[in-house]
């Protein structure tokens, strides 16, 4: 842009193009007009004028603004696209994660009770075994000579 | 009977040419001031351009309902300040706005200046100036903002800054002051 044009700061040339009672708009506190303000204003006025007369008679090309306007939309769209997918991919992503945790969490909870049923059956076995073991040892003393005597009539 | 219809139509013909007429010598004397004004409200060429556009668009389908109760620049300036608005307010595309915001900083529009001869210095001191001026703008509020510009800037009345924006003069008047106060501060803090 050709900006930086040679500078006349306004020390009242074009101050006040036209009088519309702007300078009322500047007393300070003391009731003086503040110059530094109305300096500072008029070169800030100037300034958007040079800035808007030279932006406003810029040559236009339409073919490149057209060209600008398609590669922003063209980069809308793929940003946006990419956006989506990339929204898509995480979903997928996520969904399948979950699956999976589900699915170990399931095999895991079948591992755990069938150990359980293992250890159970063990148990119960053991129990049994022991109370056989138990019952086989519950014969009175007593009772033995008796008990020999009875093979041996069976015997004859 | 055949002759008085076509007189009729002929006379209608005649005042649509001359509305369309007033309303392109209108366009014409103001289009500049309202780009100026967008411009230095956005900072933004491009989309003061397309806001200009949009104005001038809005202006020729309303051109019937302009009574002529204000003037057409202020009326036109009204047109413009509310689509400004509208823009900014607008947040259902503000995303999008915002990656494809163009505007420029402050210290670059703060290398405009007019043509003249001048010392280096007092350019210096003039380009510190109208940065300061840029700087304090970013801290009004949209609403000062306007009154702003419009009064230092494009230089209207108060009476027609209360018309283009819907405030009345007092409400315009303590906007300005406060506008002023926030340039001063930045003025002087900046010593």
């Amino acid at each position: 842009m050709n900006r930086d044009k040679d500078f006349l700061p306004v020390e009242g040339a074009k101050k006040n193009k036209t009088s519309r009672g702007i300078e009322s708009d500047f007393g300070a506190a003391d009731g003086e007009p503040d110059e530094e303000l109305m300096q500072a204003l008029t070169n800030f006025r100037l300034s958007v004028e040079a800035w808007s007369e030279a932006a406003y008679s810029r040559p236009r090309a339409a073919m490149r603004v057209h060209g600008r306007r398609i590669w922003r939309l063209a980069a809308g769209w793929a940003l946006g696209c990419a956006l989506l997918a990339g929204a898509g991919t995480g979903l997928v992503r996520e969904r399948h994660l979950r699956q999976e945790q589900a699915r170990i969490a399931a095999a895991a909870q079948v591992e755990r009770q069938r150990m359980a049923a293992e250890q159970q059956a063990r148990d119960e076995e053991e129990l049994l075994a022991k109370v056989d073991s138990d019952v086989s040892r519950e014969v009175p003393s007593a009772m033995e000579p008796l008990a020999q005597l009875m093979a041996e009539d069976e015997t004859k | 009977m055949a002759s008085s219809i076509t007189l009729e139509t002929m006379t209608s013909l005649t005042a649509d040419e001359r509305s369309a007429e007033e309303f392109s010598r209108i366009v014409t004397s103001h289009r500049p001031q309202i780009f100026r004004f967008l411009l230095a409200s956005t900072r933004d060429v491009d989309l003061a351009e397309t806001l200009t556009q949009e104005c001038l668009l809005k202006a020729h389908r309303n051109w019937s309902s302009f009574r002529g109760d204000s003037s057409a620049m202020t009326w036109l300036m009204r047109i413009a300040i509310n689509l400004q608005k509208d823009h900014w307010r607008n947040r259902r595309m503000q995303f999008w706005r915002q990656t494809r915001n163009s505007s420029v900083d402050v210290d670059e529009a703060s290398d405009w200046l007019p043509s003249g001869e001048s010392s280096a210095e007092k350019k210096l001191l003039a380009r510190e100036q109208v940065g300061h001026v840029w700087k304090a703008m970013e801290r009004l509020s949209e609403r000062q903002r306007t009154v702003f510009l419009l009064r230092y800037v494009e230089e209207r009345e108060l009476s027609e800054i209360a018309e283009a924006t819907g405030l009345s003069e007092g409400t315009v008047k303590a906007h300005l002051s406060r506008a002023l106060a926030k340039v001063r501060t930045e003025l002087r803090g900046n010593q």
